[in-house]
């Protein structure tokens, strides 16, 4: 199983700003999410994900806001900007970009 | 805008501090409890949930510093936390920190003072538009005898109509006028200017009131015009805008105020009040001449024009004024100078020097002050190594260090701030020769400087003690015995090193200053050849509208000396145009009517001095042969002088002077003029050899200005005011001026010397302090480190008297590297200040043994007390501290 900290830092950036592009969300859901929708592959880890949303939040790409959660606590939820959109858009199209010419690599070098 | 959110983000983060750290918790924990009920969800109790939450999710304080390093105040917590641990442990040893502090204070305050004063001085543009352009011009010989010779008006005016280089070239002379009039106020003398009307077009200054001077004024017979100093309008007339066009009296005559100069404008100096025409006031004959020197003349360059070029031009010109006038003194070269240089050129030396002393003085301190951190360091050597064993970096280590010499170093140079303003206030206050003092303040490039000083300091004496703290050395320090001095033998030897550097500078500081102060004492023991106690001196100009005929010149000095000799108390009372110490003054060519012509363009020239017959007498300068002036030569019938040795010796070596006669076209016309005296040497400055002097009769009647000598039994100052009394009565509108006692004049002139020389001592004796302070604190170190070495020695059978001189040899060693340090960097060294040295060559033996006697005596002495403690040890206390 591939561990989350062999991921790239910009990869972790992309794959909170695709989870939380749909709904806002808080940090323990985003982990969740992403260990979802990758079948368990990517488990990101406490450590990485915290410094990275507090990362992504300096950088303007996502939007902090406390509210109630699905439990009655307070949690921190993030959304995504209108420059995050946007940012998420242009890495999505690196990431394709990437993952195809290494594919291709490696299938017919 | 992203970066706009991510300002308001820091900013919302610093202000909110607390707030936010708070979500981060609650954030965090929010997610942990997520965890567990997850956990709990998949079947684990309760316990086991919590356990392999917590275990997934790592060391929250981790997480939780590396979720705030994301933030960016996070290293301005780090050094605002740095700072207050800081405080709190330099809080803890008061001692220590008060004498760095002080330490610091004075090395830095003193270095911003003379930094100050060399920025304003030297460095700083003067005020004028393009300041780069003005040039002051003098005449110069080409074979080398004068370099910076005053001008001509000849000369002035044949460069100025045919110079293509300059775009303007001005003229002026000083000059003291007799200012009276308008009130009840008194008459005073003040210092003045003469110049040609285009100097302040030339400088570019406008009036503050009324007009500067046109063209118009500057002709001889027109109406007299003058223009004030902004500090004389407001000191004498109050500011009343109402002068200008009023008329006031100088020397007598009156002269109408046309305007005001602006208050910055205070060239050359301050003590310049007023302003008048050169040409108005100067005879046309004396502005036509190439041998009558006695201008300033300033220039301002054409843009694209450099020094070289009109330096060039002129000299070519001035050649070719010396072919066509080949007789006399006529010069044949000229020296420019950058007009900044010109008025910085005496003091420049002297100034670096004085800087270069304190830099010194301030590297002394630092590393004092690094020897003391490095002892503090080895004191929590253990404190040190387990922090680094817990996981602490060493660049925390290093940073707590640093920012505790930085918070010495800041609070010494805030200190040292006050100090030095304290010190320019000073130092502008009792040295009135400094050029351009009114410029001198503090200025940002001051204040950079200082803090450049201060974290410079602070940077280097945090960083040394750290260059010995190495990891290698944890275990070693973590095993020692728990004796508080546990520190290695690498501190050791650091500390030997900073204080072989230290006593370094302590010996050439020390060297500079017995230099000279060995200067200082040759000239102060120079005999100008005259009656120098109890003498007391004034000067006094006579109007010429007043005292139009030489007989009436020739009255009232006799009549002021009868009078003042008249006065109880006194001995006697004579009169000279130039007294002894007051430098050059006034000299002139001369031929001797015996001797063979001289060859073309050969002069002879001597200095020149107007006395009254009883002016040897009364200074007690003997005559060696022959007599002195009598009274009954007078006006016309004034045809005798007196010479001096120095010119007996020069002009007629092998034969007698008495009966020979010389004729001085400038004072007296083509009559030839007997000698019939010959006087002993006096000197005009006490650091030059005596020169040849003619002694002319004052009784001649063509002098104005005199000083008056006046000899007294007892203390001459307390006669100041009955002879001003005298010359009241004489004459009540005549202003006297430089009331001075012989004494104060020859120190004048050695003034410099002892300022110097007492300042370096100053530095010197207090570096000597510090060395001394830091050789036995480090040779206590020592002897505290190796106190069980010396304990089992002793009880194994060691004499003390051995211990005691082994001590004493380890102490003295860094003393012994730095004397040799200091000396050879001495050696290259001084060559620097020899400019200041009088009778003292720069390697003088005498000064190099004293000094190195002195240093080693002091360290001695220094290392006594140690090493005699040493010796004194009782065996089985020292084995038993552990």
């Amino acid at each position: 199983m591939a561990k989350p900290n062999d991921l790239v830092q910009g990869t972790l950036d992309l794959l909170i700003l695709r989870t939380i592009a749909p709904e806002p969300m808080h940090g323990w859901a985003i982990a969740k999410r992403i260990q979802q929708i990758s079948h368990e592959v990517l488990q990101v880890q406490q450590g990485s994900l915290y410094p990275a949303l507090h990362r992504l939040e300096q950088q303007g790409w996502i939007r902090a806001k406390w509210a109630e959660s699905e439990t009655g606590r307070q949690a921190k939820f993030y959304a995504l900007t209108a420059a995050g959109r946007k940012h998420l858009e242009r890495e999505t199209a690196n990431w394709n970009r990437l993952s195809a010419a290494i594919d291709l690599v490696i299938a017919g070098a | 805008m992203r970066w706009v959110e991510k300002l308001r983000m820091q900013y919302q983060m610093f202000l909110h501090r607390g707030r936010e750290a708070g979500r981060l918790n609650a954030e965090l924990e929010f997610h942990l409890e997520q965890q567990i009920a997850e956990n709990q969800a998949a079947g684990m109790s309760a316990e086991e949930a919590r356990q392999a939450a917590l275990r997934s999710f790592g060391n929250p304080a981790v997480l939780r510093e590396q979720a705030r390093e994301s933030w960016s105040w996070n290293g301005l917590e780090a050094l605002a936390r740095d700072v207050r641990i800081g405080t709190r442990t330099l809080l803890r040893s008061p001692g220590f920190a008060l004498t760095a502090i002080l330490v610091m204070a004075l090395g830095i305050g003193a270095n911003v003072a003379l930094f100050t004063l060399v920025r304003s001085v030297l460095l700083r543009p003067l005020p004028f538009a393009n300041a780069n352009q003005l040039v002051e011009v003098y005449e110069a010989d080409a074979h080398g005898a004068f370099q910076d010779n005053v001008v001509a008006g000849g000369s002035y005016s044949s460069w100025r109509d045919q110079s293509g280089s300059f775009s303007q070239l001005a003229i002026k002379q000083w000059r003291d006028y007799d200012l009276s009039g308008s009130g009840n106020q008194l008459p005073e003398v003040v210092g003045a200017q003469m110049a040609s009307w285009n100097i302040f077009p030339l400088l570019g200054v406008q009036a503050a009131r009324g007009r500067l001077f046109t063209a118009d004024d500057d002709q001889p017979g027109v109406n007299a015009t003058v223009v004030l100093s902004w500090g004389l309008w407001k000191r004498r007339y109050g500011g009343d805008p109402g002068i200008v066009g009023r008329s006031i009296l100088l020397d007598a005559r009156s002269y109408t105020v046309i305007g005001i100069l602006p208050a910055w404008f205070t060239w050359p100096n301050p003590s310049v009040q007023l302003w008048t025409p050169l040409y108005h006031e100067k005879s046309p004959e004396v502005m036509q001449m190439y041998v009558a020197h006695s201008f300033d003349v300033v220039g301002r360059l054409r843009p694209g024009v450099t020094l070289e070029q009109a330096s060039g031009e002129l000299n070519a010109m001035q050649r070719e004024i010396r072919r066509v006038h080949p007789d006399g003194p006529v010069h044949d070269a000229v020296n420019l100078r950058p007009l900044l240089d010109a008025q910085t050129h005496g003091v420049k030396t002297g100034l670096y020097a004085l800087l270069g002393a304190t830099g010194c003085l301030l590297l002394i301190a630092c590393l004092n002050i690094a020897n003391l951190l490095v002892a503090r360091a080895a004191a929590r050597g253990r404190e040190g190594a387990i922090r680094t064993a817990l996981g602490g970096s060493r660049m925390r280590l290093l940073r707590e260090q640093v920012v505790e010499s930085t918070l010495l170093s800041c609070a010494g140079g805030l200190l040292g701030l006050l100090v030095a303003d304290g010190i320019v206030h000073w130092l502008i206050s009792t040295r009135e020769e400094i050029p351009r003092a009114d410029a001198i303040h503090m200025d940002w490039v001051v204040i950079a400087f200082a803090l450049a000083a201060i974290l410079g300091c602070g940077l280097l004496a945090g960083l040394i003690p750290a260059l010995t703290s190495r990891d290698t050395q944890v275990l070693t320090a973590l095993q020692e015995s728990g004796r508080s001095h546990s520190g290695g033998r690498g501190r050791a030897r650091l500390r030997q090193t900073l204080l072989a550097l230290e006593v370094g500078l302590t010996v050439v500081l020390l060297i500079g200053a017995g230099l000279l102060l060995r200067s200082y004492w040759q000239l102060h023991s120079v005999n100008l050849g005259c009656a120098t106690s109890n003498v007391l001196t004034m000067e006094l100009h006579l109007p010429k509208s007043r005292y139009r005929t030489d007989v009436s010149r020739i009255a009232f000095f006799e009549q002021l000396t009868y009078q003042a000799r008249a006065l109880p108390g006194v001995a006697d009372a004579g009169l000279s145009t130039v007294l002894p110490g007051q430098e050059a003054r006034r000299d002139d060519v001369f031929i001797i009517s015996e001797h063979p012509a001289l060859a073309q363009g050969q002069v002879l020239d001597a200095q020149t001095r107007s006395v009254d017959p009883d002016y040897f007498r009364a200074m007690e300068i003997p005559i060696v042969e022959g007599r002195a002036l009598l009274p009954s030569e007078r006006g016309p019938d004034a045809q005798e002088v007196v010479v001096s040795q120095a010119f007996v010796r020069q002009f007629f070596p092998n034969e007698d002077p008495l009966g020979r006669h010389v004729v001085t076209d400038m004072m007296f016309g083509p009559m030839p003029l007997r000698i019939v005296g010959v006087a002993a040497d006096t000197r005009y400055d006490v650091a030059a050899p005596p020169y040849p002097t003619i002694y002319y009769p004052l009784y001649a009647g063509g002098e104005l200005s005199v000083m008056l000598a006046v000899r007294s039994r007892g203390d001459a100052a307390a006669m100041a005011l009955a002879v001003q009394k005298v010359i009241a009565r004489l004459d009540a509108t005549l202003p006297v001026a430089h009331v001075l006692t012989m004494e104060q004049i020859v120190g004048h002139s050695t003034d410099d010397a002892r300022f110097g020389a007492t300042l370096l001592v100053a530095f010197a004796a207090l570096s000597l302090l510090l060395a001394m302070v830091g050789l036995f604190g480090v040779l206590s170190f020592m002897v505290a480190q190796r106190t069980t070495e010396i304990g089992i020695r002793i009880a194994l059978g060691a004499q003390r008297e051995q211990i005691m001189r082994q001590m004493l040899g380890d102490g003295l060693r860094p003393a012994l590297w730095g004397l040799v340090l200091g000396v050879a960097t001495s050696v290259g060294v001084t060559r620097l200040i020899a400019s200041l040295l009088y009778g003292t060559r720069p390697l003088d033996p005498a000064v190099f043994v004293v000094v190195s006697v002195t240093l080693l005596v002091v360290a001695i002495a220094a290392c006594l007390l140690p090493a005699w403690r040493a010796s004194r040890l009782d065996p089985m206390q020292a084995l038993r501290t552990e």
